[in-house]
């Protein structure tokens, strides 16, 4: 059924995206106003010329384009990182991804394992303080901002009570706020998503025939609802997760962990080109990678929706 | 649904593999548990671990390469100069004594017998080495600009590419420095106290480019009160007491854990619960109630000044008499009120903090200069504005103050924009750019008025008052007074009494000129446990636990 062609065509148009991403990246960013020497005290002209010699950045753009293309994609190396002198943004990614991996996993675990059953419970009992309950509290977890969850986090529970450290991740207890500030939202929006999915499934007439025959009602939410149910919850989740290991910006400043989602946002206000492109990439290739594993999910969910025939 | 389950659950697993099988560098057990023992109980041995926040993981903490204060922070506790400076005194460090000439042009420096870390011997030779690598275009340090203003000769022509021969640096012996200086310079000996002219060690540095070495622990080198040994990036660095300082007798503490935390919040939080010891950057909204009720809580002027430019190329802002209008029109009180963390209404360019001949505070001198700290003269700015043609703001444009975004320099601008409405019925906009693309405008002169800030690098007012000179890059109103610059001119040639008055005379100009409008003295605030004593801060701002101790 050609499912291996596929997934060559699939790879191949995914390496494809990554270099165009990276192509796109590399224009934009060249093409804001300030450079990564933009300073308030000005560097002497000769110092500075051996800075962009340094880092090739006197080199016509197109050169420098081929240049960085030939060493991401043959060689794997990022480059020197321009704002943190004498490190590679390879050892930048090096140095946070565990703690970002780390805590977007738990946090995806959490949202899973949660956010889904608390969704289909809320559906079967719609209309009842459960149903209330859970989605008040759906409700509050997706307006919350996560800064201030993480802030609130901080005060109480390691300010006021000192149940958890107030920062880093040293104590296994330090990953509670991280994980519960990362998970507010996403864990809130699957359970709201579950239920309004559930609902509409348990609606369909094939759930109605099904309990016409005499199916056990546990077999017909487990079996035929929940599985229908679950492709929008599926869409959501690959993109999130990708989201969620990356690492998050607000999360890793607030608990101060030695991460790898705060460069994301700090190397654009640096220019800090090399981190800019290498975090990027690795975005996309982790949102890339759930996207098609999303895909393949489908096709176990939904044996129509079978891969290739699209 | 199991089979989805399993797939997401396997899916999330393998890249818990892959986070799970590093080698955990980042879990330093070992120092967590004496930590624990040495603490818990207030009665038992005082502690001697300073557990301190740095704020953001520094860019490098390399003395030559580092021109930002979170690396110097580190540098002036890892590395020794030939002094250190110690609220505002000179201390004798690596140099034993000094002598200058009689005509102020060549310092003599005898140094002590000392040793790196690794136990090597520390000569006259290392400190040549370090100062020529740090004028060296091909080093690409950021700070090399510095050296235009050490006038040590040839310097700054080295940083533009010149001979590193020529530069006026000589080690007469192994323990006597000689420096030549192309014209007096008063502040000289204070100069050298800061990081940038701390010694390096060759042999280290040629160990792993572009500073790299002084973040690795098994590389790094120096001859300060303590030493790197551990750093993990993004998380914080531990230093260690060196056995091998000249002064090792008298260091206490055995250890700094430092963090990187730059969430002013959560510093603060951590400190509250006894986490850290030291914290600087306290969140602004702690300080007023901090101010009023804790000792711990230590606030220092900053020798800088925020202020706002006028475009001088713009014709709006060509009358001296609107842009004295516009001065006289803003509280400077309400400003520093609201904003809330300590900061002195500015009414000059220098803020306190430098000493004149006199051994009097250069500011104190000089006084107002006939700007009010509050809207005392609004009646005179009033009639200056209907004097230029504008009563009651009448037909004058409206223009746009730019600043860079940021929740500080909006508070201010609004606060700016409300008083020119209510006081002189001019009407301002206000637009925000990111920092980077911000500086860039400014420099090009794109802008009708816009937020300056300036710190200066020594210790003496020129720091401050040369900038306006014709043509300097930090010129933004792009101000041009020939009297002006002859004064600075005359200042930098001049020494003792003479220096200084070229100097007030010159601030006084600034001030009938005003290019720009004054707005407040930059202050820092920091939090230090009452039981930490003996820390020190030099008045540039660097932090110095060479003799801190707890008590």
């Amino acid at each position: 059924m050609g499912s291996i062609s596929y997934y060559v065509r699939r790879v191949v148009s995914s390496l494809l995206t990554i270099v165009l991403i990276a192509t796109v990246t590399f224009l934009m960013m060249h093409s804001i106003p300030g450079g990564p020497f933009s300073r308030e005290k000005a560097v002497p002209a000769e110092i500075l010329k051996s800075l962009n010699e340094k880092y090739n950045l006197d080199a016509p753009l197109h050169e420098q384009y081929v240049d960085y293309m030939y060493r991401l994609f043959i060689k794997f190396d990022f480059g020197p990182s321009f704002s943190i002198i004498g490190t590679s943004v390879n050892q930048l990614i090096d140095s946070g991804k565990d703690a970002s991996l780390k805590i977007g996993l738990y946090a995806s675990i959490v949202i899973i394992l949660l956010g889904i059953p608390l969704g289909i419970i809320s559906a079967l009992k719609q209309n009842k303080p459960i149903d209330y309950a859970v989605m008040f509290m759906a409700t509050l977890g997706v307006t919350i901002p996560s800064f201030v969850v993480a802030t609130l986090i901080i005060y109480f529970f390691a300010g006021k009570l000192g149940w958890i450290p107030t920062f880093g991740l040293e104590d296994p207890r330090g990953y509670i706020g991280p994980v519960v500030a990362l998970a507010g939202y996403s864990l809130s929006f699957v359970s709201r998503l579950t239920r309004s999915s559930m609902l509409e499934v348990l609606r369909q007439d094939y759930i109605r025939t099904a309990r016409a025959n005499g199916i056990s009602e546990f077999k017909v939410i487990a079996k035929h609802a929940v599985k229908n149910a679950l492709i929008p919850v599926v869409t959501y989740i690959g993109p999130m997760i990708a989201a969620l290991l990356t690492g998050s910006f607000v999360v890793e400043k607030i608990f101060a962990i030695p991460g790898m989602g705060r460069y994301f946002v700090v190397s654009v206000g640096n220019r800090d080109y090399t981190t800019i492109m290498g975090m990027t990439i690795l975005y996309s290739a982790f949102y890339i990678v759930t996207i098609l594993l999303v895909d393949i999910a489908y096709g176990f969910i939904d044996p129509r929706i079978r891969l290739g025939k699209e | 649904m199991k089979r989805v389950l399993a797939l997401l659950l396997v899916s999330l697993l393998v890249v818990s593999l892959f986070a799970g099988c590093q080698p955990k560098a980042s879990e330093p057990t070992e120092t967590a548990a004496p930590e624990a023992t040495t603490e818990a109980p207030a009665a038992e041995p005082v502690a001697t671990v300073l557990k301190w926040n740095i704020g953001s993981d520094p860019k490098t903490i390399d003395p030559t390469l580092t021109g930002a204060s979170d690396g110097g922070n580190v540098v002036h506790n890892t590395f020794e100069g030939l002094v250190r400076e110690k609220s505002g005194v000179v201390h004798p460090g690596i140099a034993e004594s000094w002598e200058v000439s009689e005509d102020g042009l060549t310092y003599t420096f005898k140094l002590r017998e000392s040793k790196w870390s690794d136990g090597s011997p520390l000569t006259a030779n290392d400190f040549v080495y370090s100062w020529k690598r740090g004028m060296d275009p091909k080093t690409a340090s950021e700070y090399a600009w510095i050296w235009e203003y050490t006038n040590v000769v040839g310097a700054f022509e080295a940083t533009s590419g010149g001979s590193l021969d020529a530069v006026g640096v000589k080690a007469l012996d192994d323990y006597t420095l000689e420096v030549k200086l192309s014209t007096p310079t008063e502040y000289f000996v204070s100069l050298v106290s800061f990081y940038h002219f701390k010694p390096v060690k060759q042999s280290a540095v040629e160990a792993k480019a572009d500073g790299a070495w002084a973040k690795d622990p098994a590389l790094t080198v120096s001859n300060g009160p303590f030493t790197l040994t551990s750093y993990e990036i993004g998380k914080g660095l531990t230093l260690t007491k060196n056995p091998n300082y000249w002064d090792a007798a008298n260091v206490k503490l055995e250890a700094i854990e430092a963090n990187f935390i730059d969430e002013a919040s959560t510093a603060y939080q951590a400190y509250q619960a006894g986490e850290l010891h030291y914290i600087p950057q306290v969140p602004t909204a702690e300080v007023p109630k901090l101010i009023a009720e804790n000792p711990e809580f230590h606030i220092f002027p900053l020798l800088g000044t925020y202020y706002y430019n006028f475009n001088l190329k713009n014709e709006i802002f060509k009358d001296p008499k609107v842009r004295r209008a516009m001065s006289l029109a803003i509280d400077r009180e309400l400003i520093t009120e609201t904003l809330g963390a300590g900061q002195m209404p500015a009414v000059g360019f220098v803020p306190p903090g430098f000493i004149d001949a006199e051994g009097k505070d250069f500011n104190e001198v000089q006084g107002d200069l006939g700007l009010p700290t509050d809207l005392s003269k609004v009646e005179e700015a009033k009639a200056l504005m209907a004097e230029a043609g504008y009563p009651e703001g009448k037909g004058f444009p409206e223009f746009t103050i730019l600043y860079n975004t940021s929740e500080g320099h909006k508070l201010v601008a609004e606060l700016v924009q409300e008083m020119l409405k209510t006081n002189l019925g001019i009407s301002v906009k206000l637009e925000n750019q990111e920092w980077a693309v911000f500086q860039d405008t400014r420099k090009a002169g794109n802008y009708e008025m816009a937020r300056g800030g300036w710190l200066t690098d020594y210790m003496d007012p020129s720091g401050l008052l040369s900038i306006f000179t014709t043509g300097n890059a930090y010129n933004d109103p792009k101000y041009s007074n020939a009297d002006y610059d002859a004064l600075l001119s005359k200042s930098a040639k001049a020494r003792g009494k003479e220096h200084f008055d070229a100097l007030y005379a010159a601030e006084k100009m600034l001030i009938t000129d005003l290019p720009i409008i004054p707005i407040y003295h930059y202050t820092e605030s920091m939090l230090v446990k009452e039981n930490f004593v003996g820390w020190d801060r030099s008045v540039l701002g660097t932090v110095d636990f060479s003799l801190a101790e707890f008590k």
